[in-house]
Protein backbone atom coordinates (compact mmCIF):
# COMPACT_ATOMS: atom_id res chain seq x y z
CA UNK A 1 0.00 0.00 0.00
CA UNK A 2 2.67 2.40 1.09
CA UNK A 3 4.67 1.67 -2.02
CA UNK A 4 1.79 2.25 -4.32
CA UNK A 5 0.96 5.59 -2.88
CA UNK A 6 4.62 6.50 -3.40
CA UNK A 7 4.24 5.51 -7.02
CA UNK A 8 1.19 7.70 -7.22
CA UNK A 9 3.01 10.66 -5.81
CA UNK A 10 5.97 10.15 -8.09
CA UNK A 11 3.85 9.82 -11.16
CA UNK A 12 1.87 12.88 -10.20
CA UNK A 13 5.11 14.80 -9.78
CA UNK A 14 6.52 13.52 -13.05
CA UNK A 15 3.30 14.42 -14.72
CA UNK A 16 3.21 17.91 -13.32
CA UNK A 17 6.70 18.64 -14.58
CA UNK A 18 5.83 17.25 -17.99
CA UNK A 19 2.94 19.64 -18.19
CA UNK A 20 4.93 22.66 -17.12
CA UNK A 21 7.76 21.73 -19.49
CA UNK A 22 5.52 20.92 -22.36
CA UNK A 23 3.58 24.15 -21.92
CA UNK A 24 1.23 23.02 -24.69
CA UNK A 25 -2.04 21.68 -23.35
CA UNK A 26 -2.35 17.91 -23.66
CA UNK A 27 -5.05 16.76 -25.99
CA UNK A 28 -6.92 13.60 -25.00
CA UNK A 29 -7.47 11.01 -27.73
CA UNK A 30 -9.04 8.17 -25.75
CA UNK A 31 -11.12 8.57 -22.60
CA UNK A 32 -12.32 5.42 -20.86
CA UNK A 33 -14.93 6.07 -18.19
CA UNK A 34 -15.55 3.19 -15.77
CA UNK A 35 -15.65 0.57 -18.49
CA UNK A 36 -17.11 -2.88 -17.81
CA UNK A 37 -17.00 -5.63 -20.39
CA UNK A 38 -18.90 -8.88 -19.98
CA UNK A 39 -18.79 -11.90 -22.26
CA UNK A 40 -21.78 -14.23 -22.34
CA UNK A 41 -20.99 -17.84 -23.14
CA UNK A 42 -23.74 -20.22 -24.29
CA UNK A 43 -23.79 -23.93 -23.76
CA UNK A 44 -21.81 -24.17 -20.56
CA UNK A 45 -24.73 -25.70 -18.72
CA UNK A 46 -23.88 -29.13 -17.35
CA UNK A 47 -26.04 -32.10 -16.62
CA UNK A 48 -29.68 -31.58 -15.85
CA UNK A 49 -31.98 -30.66 -18.69
CA UNK A 50 -29.73 -28.44 -20.74
CA UNK A 51 -32.04 -28.72 -23.76
CA UNK A 52 -35.13 -27.59 -21.90
CA UNK A 53 -33.02 -24.97 -20.20
CA UNK A 54 -31.96 -23.68 -23.59
CA UNK A 55 -35.56 -23.52 -24.75
CA UNK A 56 -36.45 -21.72 -21.58
CA UNK A 57 -33.68 -19.26 -22.25
CA UNK A 58 -34.87 -18.51 -25.76
CA UNK A 59 -38.46 -18.07 -24.68
CA UNK A 60 -37.86 -16.04 -21.54
CA UNK A 61 -34.78 -14.10 -22.59
CA UNK A 62 -32.30 -12.52 -20.21
CA UNK A 63 -34.06 -13.40 -16.98
CA UNK A 64 -33.57 -17.11 -17.43
CA UNK A 65 -29.93 -16.81 -18.41
CA UNK A 66 -28.47 -17.61 -15.04
CA UNK A 67 -30.67 -20.62 -14.62
CA UNK A 68 -30.01 -21.90 -18.09
CA UNK A 69 -26.26 -22.22 -18.05
CA UNK A 70 -25.27 -18.99 -19.74
CA UNK A 71 -22.07 -17.99 -18.04
CA UNK A 72 -21.01 -14.42 -17.73
CA UNK A 73 -17.34 -13.70 -17.88
CA UNK A 74 -16.56 -10.32 -16.42
CA UNK A 75 -13.46 -9.55 -18.46
CA UNK A 76 -12.91 -5.88 -17.64
CA UNK A 77 -14.09 -4.21 -14.44
CA UNK A 78 -14.55 -0.49 -14.06
CA UNK A 79 -11.41 0.64 -15.86
CA UNK A 80 -10.89 4.38 -16.34
CA UNK A 81 -8.00 6.16 -18.03
CA UNK A 82 -7.28 9.03 -20.36
CA UNK A 83 -4.76 8.74 -23.16
CA UNK A 84 -3.24 11.82 -24.75
CA UNK A 85 -1.90 12.62 -28.18
CA UNK A 86 1.72 11.58 -28.65
CA UNK A 87 1.68 8.95 -25.91
CA UNK A 88 2.74 5.36 -26.36
CA UNK A 89 0.97 3.27 -23.77
CA UNK A 90 1.84 -0.30 -22.89
CA UNK A 91 -0.74 -2.73 -21.55
CA UNK A 92 0.60 -5.46 -19.31
CA UNK A 93 -0.89 -8.16 -17.15
CA UNK A 94 -0.88 -11.93 -16.86
CA UNK A 95 -2.73 -14.07 -19.41
CA UNK A 96 -6.47 -13.54 -19.36
CA UNK A 97 -6.30 -10.27 -17.49
CA UNK A 98 -8.40 -8.45 -20.09
CA UNK A 99 -5.77 -6.57 -22.08
CA UNK A 100 -6.90 -7.57 -25.56
CA UNK A 101 -10.54 -7.26 -24.59
CA UNK A 102 -9.98 -3.70 -23.44
CA UNK A 103 -8.24 -2.82 -26.70
CA UNK A 104 -11.08 -4.26 -28.73
CA UNK A 105 -13.56 -2.20 -26.79
CA UNK A 106 -11.51 0.95 -27.41
CA UNK A 107 -11.56 0.07 -31.10
CA UNK A 108 -15.36 -0.13 -30.90
CA UNK A 109 -15.33 -3.81 -31.80
CA UNK A 110 -16.73 -5.11 -28.53
CA UNK A 111 -19.72 -3.48 -26.85
CA UNK A 112 -19.25 -2.34 -23.27
CA UNK A 113 -21.63 -3.45 -20.55
CA UNK A 114 -21.40 -0.26 -18.47
CA UNK A 115 -19.43 2.93 -18.84
CA UNK A 116 -18.31 4.74 -21.94
CA UNK A 117 -15.28 4.98 -24.16
CA UNK A 118 -14.75 8.24 -26.01
CA UNK A 119 -12.28 8.36 -28.87
CA UNK A 120 -10.87 10.83 -31.35
CA UNK A 121 -11.63 9.41 -34.78
CA UNK A 122 -11.64 5.67 -35.30
CA UNK A 123 -9.00 3.73 -33.39
CA UNK A 124 -7.83 0.64 -35.22
CA UNK A 125 -6.25 -2.62 -34.21
CA UNK A 126 -3.12 -3.56 -36.09
CA UNK A 127 -4.04 -6.81 -37.77
CA UNK A 128 -5.93 -8.06 -40.79
CA UNK A 129 -5.56 -11.79 -40.25
CA UNK A 130 -9.28 -12.40 -40.15
CA UNK A 131 -9.90 -10.79 -43.54
CA UNK A 132 -7.32 -12.85 -45.42
CA UNK A 133 -8.12 -16.13 -47.15
CA UNK A 134 -5.63 -18.96 -47.31
CA UNK A 135 -6.90 -20.21 -50.66
CA UNK A 136 -6.14 -16.95 -52.43
CA UNK A 137 -2.80 -15.77 -53.74
CA UNK A 138 -0.68 -13.39 -51.71
CA UNK A 139 -1.36 -10.72 -54.29
CA UNK A 140 -5.14 -10.90 -53.95
CA UNK A 141 -4.79 -10.99 -50.19
CA UNK A 142 -2.87 -7.72 -50.25
CA UNK A 143 -5.83 -6.14 -52.04
CA UNK A 144 -8.44 -7.82 -49.87
CA UNK A 145 -6.65 -6.90 -46.65
CA UNK A 146 -6.11 -3.31 -47.74
CA UNK A 147 -9.76 -2.89 -48.70
CA UNK A 148 -10.87 -4.52 -45.46
CA UNK A 149 -8.88 -1.92 -43.52
CA UNK A 150 -10.73 0.80 -45.37
CA UNK A 151 -8.18 1.76 -48.00
CA UNK A 152 -9.36 2.56 -51.51
CA UNK A 153 -8.33 0.47 -54.52
CA UNK A 154 -5.98 3.25 -55.66
CA UNK A 155 -4.31 3.47 -52.25
CA UNK A 156 -3.69 -0.27 -52.26
CA UNK A 157 -2.32 -0.11 -55.80
CA UNK A 158 0.07 2.68 -54.81
CA UNK A 159 1.31 0.82 -51.76
CA UNK A 160 1.28 -2.65 -53.34
CA UNK A 161 4.97 -2.81 -54.29
CA UNK A 162 5.97 -1.32 -50.95
CA UNK A 163 3.97 -3.98 -49.08
CA UNK A 164 5.44 -6.86 -51.09
CA UNK A 165 8.99 -5.54 -50.76
CA UNK A 166 8.59 -4.99 -47.03
CA UNK A 167 7.29 -8.50 -46.48
CA UNK A 168 10.25 -9.93 -48.36
CA UNK A 169 7.98 -12.67 -49.75
CA UNK A 170 9.53 -12.40 -53.19
CA UNK A 171 13.12 -12.62 -51.95
CA UNK A 172 13.18 -16.37 -52.59
CA UNK A 173 11.23 -16.43 -55.85
CA UNK A 174 7.84 -15.38 -57.11
CA UNK A 175 5.78 -16.47 -54.12
CA UNK A 176 3.30 -13.63 -54.08
CA UNK A 177 1.35 -15.24 -56.93
CA UNK A 178 0.98 -18.52 -55.01
CA UNK A 179 -1.94 -19.25 -52.66
CA UNK A 180 -1.24 -18.27 -49.07
CA UNK A 181 -1.81 -21.83 -47.86
CA UNK A 182 1.50 -22.76 -49.52
CA UNK A 183 3.45 -20.25 -47.41
CA UNK A 184 5.43 -21.26 -44.37
CA UNK A 185 3.94 -19.91 -41.16
CA UNK A 186 6.74 -17.36 -40.91
CA UNK A 187 6.17 -16.10 -44.44
CA UNK A 188 2.43 -15.81 -43.89
CA UNK A 189 2.99 -13.89 -40.66
CA UNK A 190 5.34 -11.50 -42.46
CA UNK A 191 2.84 -10.82 -45.21
CA UNK A 192 0.07 -10.27 -42.68
CA UNK A 193 2.13 -7.78 -40.73
CA UNK A 194 3.18 -5.97 -43.90
CA UNK A 195 -0.41 -5.55 -45.03
CA UNK A 196 -1.56 -4.43 -41.59
CA UNK A 197 1.26 -1.91 -41.22
CA UNK A 198 0.62 -0.32 -44.61
CA UNK A 199 -2.05 2.02 -43.30
CA UNK A 200 -1.56 5.09 -41.13
CA UNK A 201 -3.79 5.41 -38.09
CA UNK A 202 -4.86 8.13 -35.66
CA UNK A 203 -5.00 5.81 -32.71
CA UNK A 204 -3.13 2.59 -33.30
CA UNK A 205 -3.37 -0.53 -31.19
CA UNK A 206 -0.85 -3.31 -31.48
CA UNK A 207 -1.50 -6.68 -29.92
CA UNK A 208 1.75 -8.62 -29.58
CA UNK A 209 2.56 -8.04 -33.22
CA UNK A 210 6.25 -7.52 -32.68
CA UNK A 211 7.29 -11.13 -32.44
CA UNK A 212 6.74 -12.33 -36.01
CA UNK A 213 9.20 -13.68 -38.53
CA UNK A 214 12.94 -14.08 -38.31
CA UNK A 215 15.41 -11.71 -36.66
CA UNK A 216 15.93 -9.42 -39.65
CA UNK A 217 12.19 -9.09 -40.20
CA UNK A 218 11.64 -8.35 -36.52
CA UNK A 219 14.08 -5.47 -36.77
CA UNK A 220 12.31 -4.14 -39.84
CA UNK A 221 8.93 -4.39 -38.18
CA UNK A 222 10.12 -2.65 -35.03
CA UNK A 223 11.38 0.19 -37.19
CA UNK A 224 8.04 0.31 -38.99
CA UNK A 225 6.18 0.45 -35.69
CA UNK A 226 8.33 3.40 -34.61
CA UNK A 227 7.40 5.10 -37.89
CA UNK A 228 3.73 4.36 -37.32
CA UNK A 229 4.09 5.75 -33.82
CA UNK A 230 5.31 9.04 -35.20
CA UNK A 231 2.44 9.40 -37.65
CA UNK A 232 -0.18 8.04 -35.23
CA UNK A 233 -1.60 10.22 -32.50
CA UNK A 234 -1.55 7.58 -29.79
CA UNK A 235 -0.20 4.05 -29.69
CA UNK A 236 -1.32 1.18 -27.45
CA UNK A 237 0.89 -1.88 -27.25
CA UNK A 238 -0.07 -5.19 -25.65
CA UNK A 239 2.91 -7.39 -25.01
CA UNK A 240 4.36 -9.91 -22.62
CA UNK A 241 7.82 -8.84 -23.62
CA UNK A 242 8.84 -6.27 -21.03
CA UNK A 243 11.79 -5.25 -23.18
CA UNK A 244 9.67 -4.20 -26.11
CA UNK A 245 7.39 -2.31 -23.70
CA UNK A 246 10.43 -0.51 -22.29
CA UNK A 247 11.67 0.31 -25.80
CA UNK A 248 8.38 1.64 -27.11
CA UNK A 249 6.24 2.95 -24.29
CA UNK A 250 6.47 5.87 -21.91
CA UNK A 251 3.38 4.97 -19.90
CA UNK A 252 2.03 1.60 -18.81
CA UNK A 253 -1.38 0.35 -17.70
CA UNK A 254 -1.29 -2.83 -15.64
CA UNK A 255 -4.47 -4.91 -15.74
CA UNK A 256 -5.05 -7.82 -13.41
CA UNK A 257 -8.28 -9.85 -13.39
CA UNK A 258 -9.92 -7.13 -15.41
CA UNK A 259 -9.05 -4.41 -12.93
CA UNK A 260 -6.64 -1.58 -13.49
CA UNK A 261 -3.96 -2.12 -10.87
CA UNK A 262 -1.48 0.56 -11.78
CA UNK A 263 -1.17 3.37 -14.27
CA UNK A 264 2.07 5.29 -14.47
CA UNK A 265 5.49 5.76 -16.05
CA UNK A 266 6.90 2.61 -17.63
CA UNK A 267 9.77 1.93 -15.23
CA UNK A 268 7.74 2.20 -12.06
CA UNK A 269 4.86 0.05 -13.20
CA UNK A 270 7.15 -2.57 -14.68
CA UNK A 271 9.10 -2.78 -11.44
CA UNK A 272 5.92 -3.52 -9.51
CA UNK A 273 4.74 -5.94 -12.18
CA UNK A 274 7.99 -7.88 -12.19
CA UNK A 275 7.86 -8.12 -8.43
CA UNK A 276 4.29 -9.41 -8.67
CA UNK A 277 4.90 -12.06 -11.33
CA UNK A 278 8.23 -13.11 -9.83
CA UNK A 279 6.68 -13.54 -6.39
CA UNK A 280 3.68 -15.38 -7.80
CA UNK A 281 5.95 -17.77 -9.67
CA UNK A 282 7.90 -18.77 -6.62
CA UNK A 283 4.80 -19.18 -4.49
CA UNK B 1 5.47 -23.31 -12.72
CA UNK B 2 2.31 -22.40 -10.97
CA UNK B 3 0.50 -19.37 -12.22
CA UNK B 4 -1.58 -19.00 -9.10
CA UNK B 5 -1.40 -15.37 -8.29
CA UNK B 6 -2.39 -13.50 -5.21
CA UNK B 7 -5.63 -11.71 -5.40
CA UNK B 8 -4.68 -8.15 -6.14
CA UNK B 9 -4.65 -6.02 -3.06
CA UNK B 10 -7.68 -3.77 -2.95
CA UNK B 11 -5.54 -0.72 -3.68
CA UNK B 12 -7.46 1.30 -6.22
CA UNK B 13 -5.87 2.11 -9.54
CA UNK B 14 -3.88 5.28 -9.38
CA UNK B 15 -5.09 7.71 -11.98
CA UNK B 16 -2.06 9.03 -13.76
CA UNK B 17 -3.61 12.20 -14.98
CA UNK B 18 -5.87 13.13 -12.14
CA UNK B 19 -4.55 16.62 -11.84
CA UNK B 20 -5.08 17.39 -15.51
CA UNK B 21 -8.83 17.62 -15.61
CA UNK B 22 -10.91 17.38 -12.53
CA UNK B 23 -14.22 17.39 -14.32
CA UNK B 24 -15.87 14.15 -15.33
CA UNK B 25 -14.74 12.15 -18.38
CA UNK B 26 -17.85 12.88 -20.39
CA UNK B 27 -17.28 16.62 -20.15
CA UNK B 28 -13.60 16.19 -20.99
CA UNK B 29 -14.51 14.12 -24.03
CA UNK B 30 -17.09 16.64 -25.12
CA UNK B 31 -14.63 19.52 -24.79
CA UNK B 32 -12.17 17.89 -27.18
CA UNK B 33 -14.82 16.63 -29.57
CA UNK B 34 -14.32 12.94 -28.81
CA UNK B 35 -17.10 10.60 -29.84
CA UNK B 36 -18.39 7.46 -28.16
CA UNK B 37 -16.50 4.45 -29.49
CA UNK B 38 -18.63 1.76 -31.06
CA UNK B 39 -21.78 3.87 -31.08
CA UNK B 40 -24.24 3.27 -33.87
CA UNK B 41 -23.94 5.86 -36.64
CA UNK B 42 -27.02 7.66 -37.93
CA UNK B 43 -28.79 6.02 -40.85
CA UNK B 44 -27.49 8.45 -43.51
CA UNK B 45 -23.94 8.18 -42.11
CA UNK B 46 -24.29 4.41 -42.17
CA UNK B 47 -25.33 4.44 -45.81
CA UNK B 48 -22.32 6.62 -46.63
CA UNK B 49 -19.95 4.30 -44.75
CA UNK B 50 -21.38 1.31 -46.55
CA UNK B 51 -21.01 3.03 -49.91
CA UNK B 52 -17.39 3.90 -49.08
CA UNK B 53 -16.76 0.18 -48.52
CA UNK B 54 -18.29 -0.94 -51.84
CA UNK B 55 -14.90 -2.09 -53.15
CA UNK B 56 -14.42 -4.24 -50.10
CA UNK B 57 -17.89 -5.72 -50.56
CA UNK B 58 -17.21 -6.74 -54.16
CA UNK B 59 -13.65 -7.91 -53.45
CA UNK B 60 -14.83 -10.00 -50.51
CA UNK B 61 -17.62 -11.60 -52.57
CA UNK B 62 -15.30 -12.43 -55.47
CA UNK B 63 -12.63 -13.74 -53.12
CA UNK B 64 -15.13 -16.05 -51.40
CA UNK B 65 -16.37 -17.29 -54.75
CA UNK B 66 -12.89 -18.00 -56.08
CA UNK B 67 -11.69 -19.59 -52.86
CA UNK B 68 -14.64 -22.00 -52.97
CA UNK B 69 -13.26 -24.31 -55.67
CA UNK B 70 -9.59 -23.36 -55.56
CA UNK B 71 -8.55 -26.75 -54.16
CA UNK B 72 -10.52 -28.79 -56.72
CA UNK B 73 -8.69 -30.23 -59.70
CA UNK B 74 -11.29 -28.92 -62.12
CA UNK B 75 -11.19 -25.55 -60.40
CA UNK B 76 -13.66 -22.95 -61.58
CA UNK B 77 -15.37 -25.46 -63.95
CA UNK B 78 -17.41 -26.42 -60.89
CA UNK B 79 -19.05 -23.00 -60.94
CA UNK B 80 -21.00 -24.19 -63.99
CA UNK B 81 -20.93 -27.94 -63.33
CA UNK B 82 -22.58 -27.74 -59.89
CA UNK B 83 -25.80 -26.03 -61.06
CA UNK B 84 -25.98 -28.35 -64.08
CA UNK B 85 -25.76 -31.44 -61.88
CA UNK B 86 -28.40 -29.97 -59.59
CA UNK B 87 -30.71 -29.48 -62.52
CA UNK B 88 -30.09 -33.05 -63.70
CA UNK B 89 -31.06 -34.47 -60.30
CA UNK B 90 -34.28 -32.45 -60.15
CA UNK B 91 -35.13 -33.47 -63.71
CA UNK B 92 -34.63 -37.15 -62.85
CA UNK B 93 -36.86 -36.97 -59.79
CA UNK B 94 -39.63 -34.59 -60.82
CA UNK B 95 -39.57 -34.96 -64.57
CA UNK B 96 -38.95 -38.69 -65.00
CA UNK B 97 -39.97 -40.41 -61.76
CA UNK B 98 -42.90 -38.30 -60.59
CA UNK B 99 -44.12 -37.00 -63.88
CA UNK B 100 -44.72 -33.43 -62.75
CA UNK B 101 -43.87 -32.46 -66.28
CA UNK B 102 -47.24 -33.51 -67.73
CA UNK B 103 -48.93 -30.58 -69.34
CA UNK B 104 -46.00 -28.19 -68.89
CA UNK B 105 -44.47 -27.27 -72.25
CA UNK B 106 -40.66 -26.99 -72.34
CA UNK B 107 -40.47 -28.76 -68.98
CA UNK B 108 -36.68 -28.93 -68.76
CA UNK B 109 -36.10 -25.18 -69.34
CA UNK B 110 -39.05 -24.51 -67.00
CA UNK B 111 -37.55 -26.66 -64.25
CA UNK B 112 -33.95 -25.53 -64.62
CA UNK B 113 -34.89 -21.84 -64.60
CA UNK B 114 -36.94 -22.42 -61.47
CA UNK B 115 -34.15 -24.32 -59.72
CA UNK B 116 -31.47 -21.73 -60.51
CA UNK B 117 -33.55 -18.72 -59.54
CA UNK B 118 -34.73 -20.42 -56.37
CA UNK B 119 -31.18 -21.48 -55.46
CA UNK B 120 -30.13 -17.83 -55.64
CA UNK B 121 -32.65 -16.84 -52.98
CA UNK B 122 -32.09 -19.95 -50.91
CA UNK B 123 -28.32 -19.72 -50.71
CA UNK B 124 -28.38 -15.96 -50.11
CA UNK B 125 -30.57 -16.53 -47.07
CA UNK B 126 -28.51 -19.47 -45.84
CA UNK B 127 -25.29 -17.47 -46.20
CA UNK B 128 -27.03 -14.53 -44.53
CA UNK B 129 -27.80 -16.47 -41.35
CA UNK B 130 -24.09 -17.10 -40.90
CA UNK B 131 -22.91 -13.75 -42.23
CA UNK B 132 -22.19 -12.33 -38.78
CA UNK B 133 -21.97 -15.42 -36.59
CA UNK B 134 -19.61 -17.11 -39.05
CA UNK B 135 -17.34 -14.09 -39.47
CA UNK B 136 -16.88 -13.17 -35.82
CA UNK B 137 -13.13 -13.04 -36.27
CA UNK B 138 -13.52 -10.39 -38.92
CA UNK B 139 -16.15 -8.49 -36.96
CA UNK B 140 -13.96 -8.43 -33.86
CA UNK B 141 -10.78 -7.42 -35.66
CA UNK B 142 -11.74 -4.74 -38.14
CA UNK B 143 -14.03 -1.79 -38.23
CA UNK B 144 -16.50 -1.55 -41.09
CA UNK B 145 -20.28 -1.25 -41.42
CA UNK B 146 -21.43 -4.78 -40.64
CA UNK B 147 -24.09 -4.69 -43.36
CA UNK B 148 -21.15 -5.16 -45.73
CA UNK B 149 -21.11 -8.84 -44.75
CA UNK B 150 -24.67 -9.96 -45.61
CA UNK B 151 -24.64 -7.78 -48.73
CA UNK B 152 -21.34 -9.29 -49.75
CA UNK B 153 -22.65 -12.82 -49.27
CA UNK B 154 -25.73 -12.01 -51.35
CA UNK B 155 -23.46 -10.56 -54.03
CA UNK B 156 -21.39 -13.75 -54.02
CA UNK B 157 -24.58 -15.70 -54.73
CA UNK B 158 -25.45 -13.28 -57.52
CA UNK B 159 -22.07 -13.94 -59.13
CA UNK B 160 -22.68 -17.64 -58.69
CA UNK B 161 -26.06 -17.24 -60.37
CA UNK B 162 -24.48 -15.50 -63.35
CA UNK B 163 -22.40 -18.64 -63.92
CA UNK B 164 -25.58 -20.69 -63.65
CA UNK B 165 -27.31 -18.39 -66.14
CA UNK B 166 -24.53 -19.10 -68.64
CA UNK B 167 -25.27 -22.81 -68.20
CA UNK B 168 -28.97 -22.06 -68.48
CA UNK B 169 -28.53 -20.31 -71.83
CA UNK B 170 -26.82 -23.42 -73.17
CA UNK B 171 -29.67 -25.62 -71.90
CA UNK B 172 -32.31 -23.29 -73.38
CA UNK B 173 -30.64 -23.35 -76.79
CA UNK B 174 -30.24 -27.14 -76.66
CA UNK B 175 -33.98 -27.52 -76.04
CA UNK B 176 -34.82 -25.23 -78.92
CA UNK B 177 -36.07 -22.21 -76.98
CA UNK B 178 -35.65 -19.25 -79.35
CA UNK B 179 -33.60 -16.21 -78.38
CA UNK B 180 -35.93 -13.24 -77.93
CA UNK B 181 -35.98 -9.57 -76.96
CA UNK B 182 -37.78 -10.60 -73.79
CA UNK B 183 -34.51 -12.11 -72.54
CA UNK B 184 -33.52 -8.56 -71.61
CA UNK B 185 -36.22 -8.64 -68.91
CA UNK B 186 -33.94 -11.05 -67.05
CA UNK B 187 -31.75 -8.09 -66.05
CA UNK B 188 -34.32 -6.05 -64.07
CA UNK B 189 -35.70 -9.29 -62.64
CA UNK B 190 -32.28 -10.28 -61.31
CA UNK B 191 -31.65 -6.78 -59.96
CA UNK B 192 -34.93 -6.79 -58.04
CA UNK B 193 -34.36 -10.30 -56.78
CA UNK B 194 -30.89 -9.34 -55.61
CA UNK B 195 -32.26 -6.42 -53.58
CA UNK B 196 -34.90 -8.72 -52.09
CA UNK B 197 -32.31 -11.39 -51.24
CA UNK B 198 -29.88 -8.93 -49.72
CA UNK B 199 -32.67 -7.50 -47.57
CA UNK B 200 -33.76 -10.90 -46.28
CA UNK B 201 -30.10 -11.83 -45.76
CA UNK B 202 -29.70 -8.77 -43.51
CA UNK B 203 -32.77 -9.73 -41.49
CA UNK B 204 -31.61 -13.29 -40.91
CA UNK B 205 -28.05 -12.06 -40.29
CA UNK B 206 -29.27 -10.05 -37.31
CA UNK B 207 -31.37 -12.98 -36.07
CA UNK B 208 -28.47 -15.39 -36.59
CA UNK B 209 -26.03 -13.09 -34.81
CA UNK B 210 -28.17 -13.12 -31.66
CA UNK B 211 -29.38 -16.73 -31.92
CA UNK B 212 -27.03 -18.90 -33.99
CA UNK B 213 -29.59 -21.72 -33.78
CA UNK B 214 -31.47 -20.04 -36.65
CA UNK B 215 -28.90 -21.58 -38.98
CA UNK B 216 -30.07 -25.06 -37.92
CA UNK B 217 -33.72 -24.22 -38.44
CA UNK B 218 -33.39 -22.37 -41.71
CA UNK B 219 -32.94 -25.35 -44.09
CA UNK B 220 -36.38 -26.68 -43.07
CA UNK B 221 -38.09 -23.33 -43.52
CA UNK B 222 -36.41 -22.89 -46.88
CA UNK B 223 -37.36 -26.34 -48.09
CA UNK B 224 -41.01 -25.71 -47.20
CA UNK B 225 -40.83 -22.38 -48.97
CA UNK B 226 -39.35 -24.06 -52.04
CA UNK B 227 -42.16 -26.59 -52.34
CA UNK B 228 -44.86 -23.90 -52.28
CA UNK B 229 -43.00 -21.66 -54.71
CA UNK B 230 -43.65 -23.69 -57.83
CA UNK B 231 -40.04 -24.47 -58.51
CA UNK B 232 -40.79 -27.92 -59.98
CA UNK B 233 -44.45 -27.51 -60.80
CA UNK B 234 -46.56 -24.87 -62.45
CA UNK B 235 -48.67 -23.00 -59.89
CA UNK B 236 -50.95 -21.83 -62.69
CA UNK B 237 -51.64 -25.36 -63.95
CA UNK B 238 -52.21 -26.92 -60.55
CA UNK B 239 -54.58 -24.11 -59.59
CA UNK B 240 -56.64 -24.48 -62.74
CA UNK B 241 -57.07 -28.16 -61.77
CA UNK B 242 -58.55 -27.11 -58.41
CA UNK B 243 -61.14 -24.41 -59.05
CA UNK B 244 -62.51 -24.84 -55.52
CA UNK B 245 -59.22 -23.62 -53.95
CA UNK B 246 -59.88 -20.85 -51.37
CA UNK B 247 -59.05 -17.40 -52.67
CA UNK B 248 -56.63 -16.65 -49.82
CA UNK B 249 -54.48 -19.66 -50.67
CA UNK B 250 -54.48 -18.70 -54.32
CA UNK B 251 -53.48 -15.14 -53.50
CA UNK B 252 -50.76 -16.27 -51.09
CA UNK B 253 -49.30 -18.66 -53.65
CA UNK B 254 -49.23 -15.99 -56.32
CA UNK B 255 -47.84 -13.17 -54.16
CA UNK B 256 -45.07 -15.32 -52.74
CA UNK B 257 -41.91 -13.34 -53.64
CA UNK B 258 -39.94 -16.42 -54.67
CA UNK B 259 -42.72 -17.47 -57.04
CA UNK B 260 -42.94 -13.93 -58.44
CA UNK B 261 -39.24 -13.80 -59.33
CA UNK B 262 -39.20 -17.35 -60.67
CA UNK B 263 -42.21 -16.75 -62.90
CA UNK B 264 -40.82 -13.44 -64.13
CA UNK B 265 -37.59 -15.14 -65.12
CA UNK B 266 -39.51 -17.92 -66.91
CA UNK B 267 -41.61 -15.33 -68.68
CA UNK B 268 -38.43 -13.52 -69.75
CA UNK B 269 -36.58 -16.56 -71.04
CA UNK B 270 -39.09 -19.18 -72.21
CA UNK B 271 -41.38 -18.25 -75.11
CA UNK B 272 -44.01 -20.88 -74.28
CA UNK B 273 -44.45 -19.32 -70.81
CA UNK B 274 -47.13 -16.74 -71.54
CA UNK B 275 -47.99 -13.51 -69.78
CA UNK B 276 -51.35 -15.03 -68.85
CA UNK B 277 -49.58 -17.41 -66.49
CA UNK B 278 -48.17 -14.50 -64.46
CA UNK B 279 -50.10 -13.20 -61.46
CA UNK B 280 -51.76 -9.80 -61.82
CA UNK B 281 -49.57 -6.71 -61.22
CA UNK B 282 -46.50 -8.91 -61.29
CA UNK B 283 -43.98 -6.09 -61.71
CA UNK B 284 -45.56 -4.10 -58.89
CA UNK B 285 -45.23 -7.19 -56.71
CA UNK B 286 -41.61 -7.68 -57.72
CA UNK B 287 -40.67 -4.06 -57.01
CA UNK B 288 -42.72 -3.98 -53.83
CA UNK B 289 -41.11 -7.06 -52.36
CA UNK B 290 -37.64 -5.79 -53.27
CA UNK B 291 -38.27 -2.42 -51.61
CA UNK B 292 -39.95 -3.89 -48.57
CA UNK B 293 -37.20 -6.44 -47.91
CA UNK B 294 -34.33 -4.21 -49.03
CA UNK B 295 -35.19 -1.06 -47.09
CA UNK B 296 -36.83 -2.85 -44.17
CA UNK B 297 -33.99 -5.36 -43.87
CA UNK B 298 -31.37 -2.64 -43.99
CA UNK B 299 -33.00 -0.59 -41.25
CA UNK B 300 -33.64 -3.67 -39.13
CA UNK B 301 -29.99 -4.69 -39.46
CA UNK B 302 -28.70 -1.19 -38.74
CA UNK B 303 -30.75 -0.99 -35.52
CA UNK B 304 -28.47 -3.56 -33.90
CA UNK B 305 -25.22 -2.43 -35.54
CA UNK B 306 -23.38 -1.79 -32.26
CA UNK B 307 -24.20 -5.19 -30.79
CA UNK B 308 -22.63 -7.41 -33.45
CA UNK B 309 -19.55 -9.19 -32.19
CA UNK B 310 -20.64 -9.63 -28.61
CA UNK B 311 -20.27 -12.90 -26.76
Amino acid sequence: MAEQSTVAEQSAVADQSAVTDGAARRIPTVVADRVDIVYRVNGTGVGRGSATAALNRILRGRKAEQAAGVRKVHAVRSVSFTAYRGEAIGLIGTNGSGKSTLLKAVAGLLPVEHGRIYTDGQPSLLGVNAALMNDLTGERNVYLGGLAMGMSREQVRERYQEIVDFSGINEKGDFITLPMRTYSSGMAARLRFSIAAAKDHDVLMIDEALATGDRSFQKRSEARIRELRKSAGTVFLVSHNNKSIRDTCDRVLWLERGELRLDGPTEEVLKEYEKFTGGGGKG
Amino acid sequence: MSQVLDTPSPAPAVPYDEHADHDDPAALAARYGLTVSGARPTLPAYVRQLWARRHFITAFATAKLTAQYSQAKLGQVWQVATPLLNAAVYYFIFGVLMGTSRGVPDYVPFLVTGVFVWTFTQSSIMAGTRAISGSLGLVRALHFPRAALPVSYALQQLQQLLFSMAALVVILLCFGVPVGVSWLLAVPTLALQFVFNAGVAMIVARLGARTPDIAQLMPFLLRTWMYVSGVMWSIDRVLSGHPDMPRVVLLALQCNPAAVYIDLMRFALIDSFRAGQLPHHVWALAVGWALLAGVGGFIYFWKAEETYGRG
